[in-house]
């Protein structure tokens, strides 16, 4: 196929970007890079509520289990069974995905508003449960040893790149493999159940199983990013690890001021995030005040976000996911 | 010759409301039949059931002899049991082209000519130069075409169209039988729920006549139109 010269400047762009990001250990200092791997996580989690709620119509404010499990897998792999960071990391994510599996046989009874409300006190069940377990610190929590810290790489600087650079391969396999996944047959699929689930069912898409697996492919990797997280604060607590607040209505801002039901208004939507939580942040409480009145404005002026202000004519996309048929043969 | 698909003695409540009350069909391989009757029949009860979205309470629905009462909507769509709606459900996230890749990739087997397909049935419906629009923007006589070539593109052996013909201007409508029309001559069977008695007429061979559930009549459409009973039930007029 003939490379046009707008594939020509998407992979030049893809190919700065990636450049300036993976030199990141060496340009940017303690506390951006400390910045950067938090916009990469939440980078990555918006991706994935956008595939749930945006490609697929699947409403969840319950995301925070799974963040939470991956995270607590973390913990409990490397303290108890003795794995290597590494390993215990993508363990944690499968580990997760398991058992996103019975809480979606819970939450697939759910439909629609339900759905996402049974979602949350599915998350709230997990957080109670985890404060019970004395082992991994009962309700106030557990830190990760130093040793299991130290074992990852030599020296505070290796660790903090190594850390680094996993955040930011997550973050893009995650926009990568949604995008791979959207064009392809799946895409397809998910794209109907979203628009129509009855019709859906009536050309032939087998859609509770689509959903099934959508949910449970998004909860594995939203347990390896819980896992990441938690890497990098060293502590875990049931509250933090299952915070609503922090892993369900951020995310959600992210996306919807950013754009849903697209790959690149969850990109300016994390940018704005967190240019305006640098700026905000010392104001307390009126910060989430301001946040929520932006978001309110974005929805009613743009309902696909900013990305629909900019690209309201649809004539650019960075990520190109329709099927088009070419009309002058 | 074979009989592809048969209905026998489907029965549906709602509460107490007996929606669908035994009612039976056969149809052979290229058959086209219409049913009409009253609002509230339990027409488009009866195409639910046939196509899998609603589950029965009593009867069967054979396909090529076997029983696929228990296979869901998406399995029955792959045997080969194609459906519109009567208020037309597009994808409307999706364009006009995605719609009917959708239903070739998923209904259709996912062949490797889907593409081609896809864009023969859009020439075929008319549909071609709205390829590339979003199928949430379209008016009634496009969306019903959609309906129509989305259904086309799982390769149905047998179509149930649910009233595709109401509310179009009577121009429109012609397009729309000549399109049935061509579907016939291709080999599909088809079961058409329709109140426009002259489309109806202008393709199908037999014609059954459903009221409170129940089919009353089944027989060559004009004949059976005109009997006594059909025209007391269907258009008031005292036998």
């Amino acid at each position: 196929m003939p490379v046009s010269n707008t594939d020509a400047a998407r992979i030049g762009f893809f190919l700065a970007v990636l450049i300036g990001l993976a030199t990141g250990p060496y340009w940017a200092d303690r506390g951006t890079m400390r910045l950067l791997i938090e916009a990469f996580y939440f980078l990555a989690l918006a991706q994935l509520w956008n595939l749930l709620a945006g490609y697929s119509g699947l409403i969840s404010v319950g995301q925070q289990a799974f963040v939470g499990l991956g995270g607590y897998m973390l913990f409990t792999l490397t303290m108890f069974a003795g794995m290597p960071v590494v390993v215990a990391l993508p363990l944690a994510g499968v580990l997760t995905g398991l058992l996103a599996w019975p809480t979606a046989m819970v939450a697939f009874r759910l439909s629609g508003p339900h759905f996402a409300i049974g979602t949350w006190v599915i998350a709230e069940v997990y957080r109670l449960s985890f404060a019970q377990i004395s082992a991994l610190g009962g309700g106030s929590g557990i830190s990760l040893p130093t040793d299991i810290v130290r074992g990852m790489a030599d020296g505070r600087a290796a660790r903090e790149s190594m850390t680094y650079w996993i955040a930011l391969a997550i973050m893009l396999a995650v926009i990568f493999g949604i995008w791979v996944l959207m064009r392809s047959r799946v895409g397809l699929g998910l794209g109907a159940v979203r628009d129509n689930e009855e019709a859906a069912t009536s050309v032939g898409v087998r859609t509770v199983r689509l959903k099934f697996g959508v949910f449970v492919g998004v909860a594995a990797m939203t347990g390896m990013i819980g896992a990441l997280i938690f890497l990098q604060k060293l502590r875990i607590t049931p509250e933090a690890a299952f915070s609503v607040n922090d892993w369900s209505v951020l995310v959600i801002f992210i996306v919807v001021i950013g754009g849903i039901g697209s790959l690149e208004g969850p990109i300016l939507g994390c940018i704005l995030f967190f240019v305006l939580r640098e700026f905000l942040a010392d104001l307390g409480s009126w910060y989430m005040v301001i946040l929520g009145v932006i978001s309110v404005g974005i929805m009613l002026l743009e309902p696909r976000g900013l990305w629909g202000m900019v690209n309201r004519k649809r004539r650019f996309t960075l990520f190109p996911i329709t099927r088009q048929v070419d009309q002058n043969p | 010759m074979s009989i592809l698909l048969e209905a026998k003695g489907l029965s549906k409540n709602f509460g107490a409301l007996r929606a669908v009350d035994g009612v039976s069909l056969s149809l052979g391989a290229g058959d086209t039949l219409g049913i009409i009757g009253p609002n509230g029949a339990g027409k488009s009860s009866l195409f639910n059931l046939i196509a899998g979205v609603m589950a029965a309470d009593a009867g069967q629905v054979l396909w090529q002899g076997r029983d696929i009462i228990n296979l869901s909507a998406a399995e029955r769509c792959r045997a080969g049991v194609g459906r519109t709606y009567q208020i037309p459900k597009p994808f409307g996230g999706l364009t006009v082209y995605e719609n009917l890749m959708v239903a070739a990739e998923f209904g259709g087997g996912g062949a490797a000519d889907a593409r081609a397909l896809c864009r023969s049935i859009l020439d075929q419906m008319e549909l071609s130069h709205l390829a590339n629009a979003p199928a949430g923007g379209l008016r009634l006589l496009e969306r019903k075409r959609l309906e129509m070539a989305r259904a086309l593109a799982t390769r149905p052996k047998v179509l149930l169209l649910d009233e595709i013909a109401g509310g179009l201007t009577d121009l429109e409508c012609d397009s729309l039988i000549a399109a049935i029309r061509d579907i016939k001559a291709q080999g599909v069977a088809i079961i058409w729920i329709e109140h426009v008695v002259h489309a109806l007429f202008a393709v199908v061979d037999r014609l059954a006549v459903i009221n409170f559930g129940a089919k009353i009549a089944e027989g060559p459409p004009k004949a059976t139109f005109d009997t006594p009973e059909v025209q007391s039930i269907y258009l008031g007029i005292e036998a």
